[in-house]
């Protein structure tokens, strides 16, 4: 299966790719990272790559590394439309001091527009 | 954690404190009132354990007697501010203010189905609000889901007001002091 998690430096994006990356492990899937620029984290791209490649060196995994530039949300949808991927997966939210999910904003637009099937990591 | 929600300019109130009691509209009494580990923990348990489900919102309750613990741990741990309702020994609804910050909390109420609509939610959320003002919570904040029209209208009644309408959970927060 080919894969493709978006990434954008919160905490729920780090555990998604930390599962996406075990679980790739085992199947073999096709797995390839693409860091966005999520206007939440106003994460550094260049930090997030160190940290993509410290967790795939890790696992002792290959992956492509990509960066989308501009909206998050449709710049993802559109690489995985576009380049015949089976799935997406993202970030399940954050969790509230009551224990509440909170989607994040750019699994929101990806869930309401994707045509590619999403996963999203709790 | 900085708060960067809007709130309403003018504190919301004044609220009762704990305890307070109603006759709800099918002729219960019903008493509110603080929330006490010893007396309630086992009763408050129960209403979750036979919570239904359907009327979760956002993750919560969770279900499960070894997730409810865990949770109810955390909501009523130290610097919370809970009350409950009950009737006859019963715990039949429960309301919770927990801190993320000095004097800001988020808030959730939930009410076991067979006494939803019968004006305990009304009297239980405006007692909590009453409690929080007093422990010195000045600004509370919360998430519904955005079709969730009788809580939202709950909300606004008491003196809410939506502060971030654009994603799939309507926020909504209120000014103590």
């Amino acid at each position: 299966m080919k894969l493709l998690l978006g990434i954008g430096g919160s905490d729920d994006s780090m555990r998604a790719l930390e599962r996406a990356v075990d679980r790739a492990v085992e199947t073999g899937d096709d797995l390839t990272v693409a860091i966005l620029r999520n206007p939440a984290t106003n994460a550094d791209p260049a930090e997030i790559e160190d940290r993509v490649r410290a967790v795939l060196d890790d696992a002792g995994m290959e992956a492509t590394i990509r960066h989308l530039e501009g909206d998050p949300g449709s710049r993802l949808v559109e690489l995985a439309e576009g380049e015949g991927f089976d799935r997406i997966v993202l970030g399940g939210g954050e969790t509230s001091p009551m224990g509440k999910i909170k989607l994040g904003s750019i699994a929101e637009f990806v869930l309401l527009n994707s045509h590619v099937s999403v996963t999203l990591v709790r | 954690m900085t708060d960067d929600r809007a709130y309403p300019d003018e504190p919301a109130g004044p609220f009762p404190e704990p305890p307070t009691t109603l006759t709800d509209r099918e002729e219960r009494p019903i008493t509110v009132r603080r929330y006490d580990e010893t007396l309630d923990r086992e009763a408050l348990e129960a209403m979750y354990n036979a919570f239904d489900p359907a009327d979760r919102a956002q993750g919560i309750p969770p279900t499960g007697e070894k997730r409810i613990a865990d949770w109810l741990d955390t909501i009523t741990g130290e610097e919370t501010v809970n009350v409950v309702a009950n009737h006859d020994n019963a715990v039949v609804g429960h309301a919770t203010l927990v801190p993320d910050g000095e004097v800001t909390a988020e808030l959730a109420i939930f009410v076991l189905q067979d006494y939803q609509g019968a004006g305990i939610g009304t009297t239980l959320l405006e007692t909590l609000l009453g409690a929080g003002k007093k422990t010195g919570i000045e600004r509370v904040w919360l998430t519904v889901e955005r079709w969730n029209d009788p809580a939202i209208s709950l909300y606004e009644k008491v003196g809410f007001a939506p502060s971030d309408t654009e994603s799939f959970e309507h926020e909504m927060t209120i000014k103590l002091a």
